[in-house]
């Protein structure tokens, strides 16, 4: 016999401790360095590239405008120029997390919208009544979708844009040619363009400030007193203060008045960005701290494996598709909002590749398997930057093209340049 | 309580034909506690075949199988590793994008309410790691995709470990792996054997089956050639039982060798 094995199990227990020299639970603020600067350079890069170029951005901004981008107005038109897009990207991480892709997401939310916009003109339903119906139509949509790629195994792209083609035919058959439909009930219209008031708004960023330190310090105590792996608490602590300074800056910025007359005061969060906040906090609950979280990343990793685990892959796929389109329902609706109207071509044009470069430029990998409902959140602020950006510089039309256009490609270079290292990094 | 040497698995006189092709024979086989025992046998000989019978991917078309002592019908993957019967395939079935604890643990995650509960899921993963003595993984964070082949294999094996398996089936573990990997993976399979499991190995490599295995099971056209003892045979008579279906008055009869043919 080859091998030497300590007879007593606790032997043996002492031993592999020993041997897990290298595997240290608790980390200092020097090997925690270490640790994310080799996962940089295997090619996780993480949320850094959308930050960098949200830092980037703003200078670039600033600098070209100076009075203009950086007006309070301005800040707070940023603020829901960047919500259709955020929400719509956060339903896309789902279905590109699983390796899959949905071109109709953007023109499901202009249907679902056209849905809600038609009750509410011509069915004269309450509000309530046409935002769940305009949800329930995402939601069918996406189980068709779903239905088709993951039972019969149409690929997605396909079987997607055969419903970005067919859907807009629906809104177009809806609303009729060439026609807009107005969005004039209170609750709907307040969505985007109201704002709450200005101590809620504070409330609520001191109560998500605490809330979001007091859970990671929970955690790193739990994960210290059970002897598990952990972070640095210097790490946690930096962590947690500039999400809340981030947090509280944005809450500042947003409280300020930015009537353009002296005679009336406008300032506080819009309603839309504490709806973005629910939704990434659900979103990075169900990804993150689930069963049903860590399939869909399973799924997208290796499907043969999840399948072999007893993971139902055909549901989980399903399932993704109608999370996809039903937030894609709910973009529509905000979009409306924003506009007071939906018109034919609600959710078309770029829509929806502006959504999907928000998801890749937030680090949501366009090959499955890696993403963040935070992805969302931050390339939706990037793409709204440029947008915003460019309109402020007075740009022509084919210029803001090009430019979208060539971010969209560096992002989707950047992760397929990131996918090669950490293949080559891995074995 | 279980000991050591304990039969877990006896199969009696299993049939199984696809078709027309009767593929194994009236197979005998049985999996004590604790020992490693080595399936060999050319390609078509019905490894394979054999080891999906057990696994529940195949129904058996007549014999019988007995768990624990009792008769059991295994009619499902699900049935088979309710049983504690866990087969490691040879693509390993490992999520990249997942660190260690969560391979491990996946489709079968702990929770508490509807959160996972990751605390409990590290310990028991960590500890499963430290009783087979696992030296070579940096942490259990790691993901897997930053692993080498060796690695994952211990990864994979480990994951069968972790369930309370009282039957450990691995099919060609050291198939792709250099000569240092390959000797982790065997010292685990020893270890994995010696904390109480019973282990099949298939291999091709006689030098792994010699250094490992405690009896050696040869499979000739679908028919047991010899259930022997490792301590009783040497290299040549395995390859001859392989290739021939006998050796010397090893094997089976000269008439029944032929026929098969």
């Amino acid at each position: 016999m080859s091998t030497d094995i300590p007879s007593q199990k606790d032997a043996a227990m002492k031993l592999a401790d020993s041997d897990f020299a290298t595997d240290r639970r608790e980390h200092d603020v020097k090997s925690a360095v270490q640790d994310y600067w080799n996962k940089i350079k295997s090619g996780e890069l993480g949320a850094l590239p959308a930050i960098l170029g949200l830092i980037s951005l703003v200078i670039l901004f600033t600098a070209l405008k100076p009075d203009t981008f950086l007006s309070k107005a301005n800040l707070a038109n940023l603020s829901t120029q960047a919500l259709p897009i955020t929400i719509l990207a956060m339903g896309l991480v789902f279905v590109l997390l699983v390796g899959e892709i949905d071109l109709a997401a953007g023109v499901a939310s202009g249907l679902s919208a056209a849905v809600m916009a038609k009750l509410l003109v011509d069915g004269g339903q309450p509000w309530y009544v046409t935002i769940i119906s305009a949800i329930a139509t995402g939601i069918v949509i996406g189980t068709v979708i779903g239905w088709l790629v993951a039972v019969l195994r149409i690929p997605s792209f396909v079987v997607t844009l055969a419903f970005f083609l067919g859907l807009q035919g629906i809104t177009l058959r809806l609303i009729g040619e060439g026609g807009t439909v107005p969005v004039r009930d209170d609750v709907i219209v307040a969505i985007a363009t109201k704002n709450m008031p200005i101590w809620l708004g504070w409330t609520l960023a001191a109560a998500c400030s605490i809330g979001y330190t007091a859970t990671l310090l929970l955690r790193w105590r739990r994960q210290r007193v059970r002897g598990l792996h952990s972070k640095p608490l210097e790490f946690v602590i930096a962590q947690s203060a500039v999400v809340a300074a981030a947090l509280l800056i944005s809450t500042y910025v947003l409280s300020q008045d930015r009537a353009p007359s002296p005679l009336i005061t406008l300032g506080g969060i819009p309603w839309g960005v504490l709806l973005v906040g629910i939704l990434l906090i659900v979103c990075t609950f169900v990804l993150g701290r689930t069963a049903y979280g860590r399939h869909i990343y399973a799924v997208g990793g290796n499907a043969e494996a999840a399948r072999r685990a007893g993971i139902n892959v055909t549901r989980i796929r399903i399932s993704v598709f109608m999370i996809g389109s039903g937030m894609a329902a709910v973009s529509g609706i905000v979009a409306a909002s924003r506009l007071n109207s939906v018109a034919t071509d609600a959710g078309g044009g770029n829509t929806l590749l502006y959504a999907v470069g928000a998801a890749v430029i937030g680090g949501t990998s366009l090959f499955g398997g890696r993403g963040k409902a935070r992805d969302a959140v931050l390339g939706g602020l990037v793409i709204a930057i440029i947008e915003n950006g460019l309109g402020l510089l007075g740009t022509k039309a084919y210029l803001s093209f090009l430019i979208t256009g060539v971010v969209l490609l560096l992002a989707a270079t950047m992760d397929a340049l990131a996918r090669r290292r950490r293949s080559s990094a891995g074995r | 309580m279980a000991e050591n040497g304990d039969p877990v698995l006896r199969l009696t006189g299993l049939n199984k034909s696809f078709g027309a092709v009767h593929v194994l024979h009236d197979v005998d086989f049985t999996l004590r506690l604790g020992e490693v025992m080595a399936l060999v046998g050319d390609n078509g000989a019905g490894k394979s075949t054999l080891i999906k019978c057990i696994a529940g991917i195949h129904p058996i078309d007549s014999g019988q199988i007995e768990f624990d002592g009792r008769p059991v019908t295994i009619d499902g993957p699900r049935t088979a590793s309710e049983l504690g019967i866990e087969v490691v395939y040879q693509d390993l079935a490992l999520a990249d994008n997942l660190d260690i604890v969560q391979n491990m643990f996946l489709g079968r995650e702990r929770r508490t309410g509807i959160v996972l509960d990751e605390a409990s899921m590290e310990e028991s993963a960590r500890e499963v790691l430290a009783r087979l003595s696992v030296r070579t993984v940096k942490s259990v964070r790691q993901q897997v995709s930053s692993l080498s082949g060796g690695q994952r294999q211990t990864v994979a094996i480990a994951k069968a470990a972790l369930w309370e398996s009282k039957v450990v089936i691995l099919d060609e573990p050291t198939a792709a792996l250099g000569v240092a990997q390959t000797r982790q993976v065997l010292n685990l399979v020893r270890r994995l054997a010696d904390s109480g499991h019973a282990v099949v190995l298939i291999s091709h490599n006689m030098n792994d089956v010699f250094e490992v295995a405690d009896r050696i099971t040869a499979l000739y056209l679908g028919r047991v050639a010899a259930d022997v003892a490792r301590s009783e045979v040497t290299h040549g008579q395995v390859v001859e039982l392989i290739t021939a279906g006998r050796s010397g008055d090893l094997g089976l009869a000269p008439t029944t060798a032929a026929e098969s043919i």
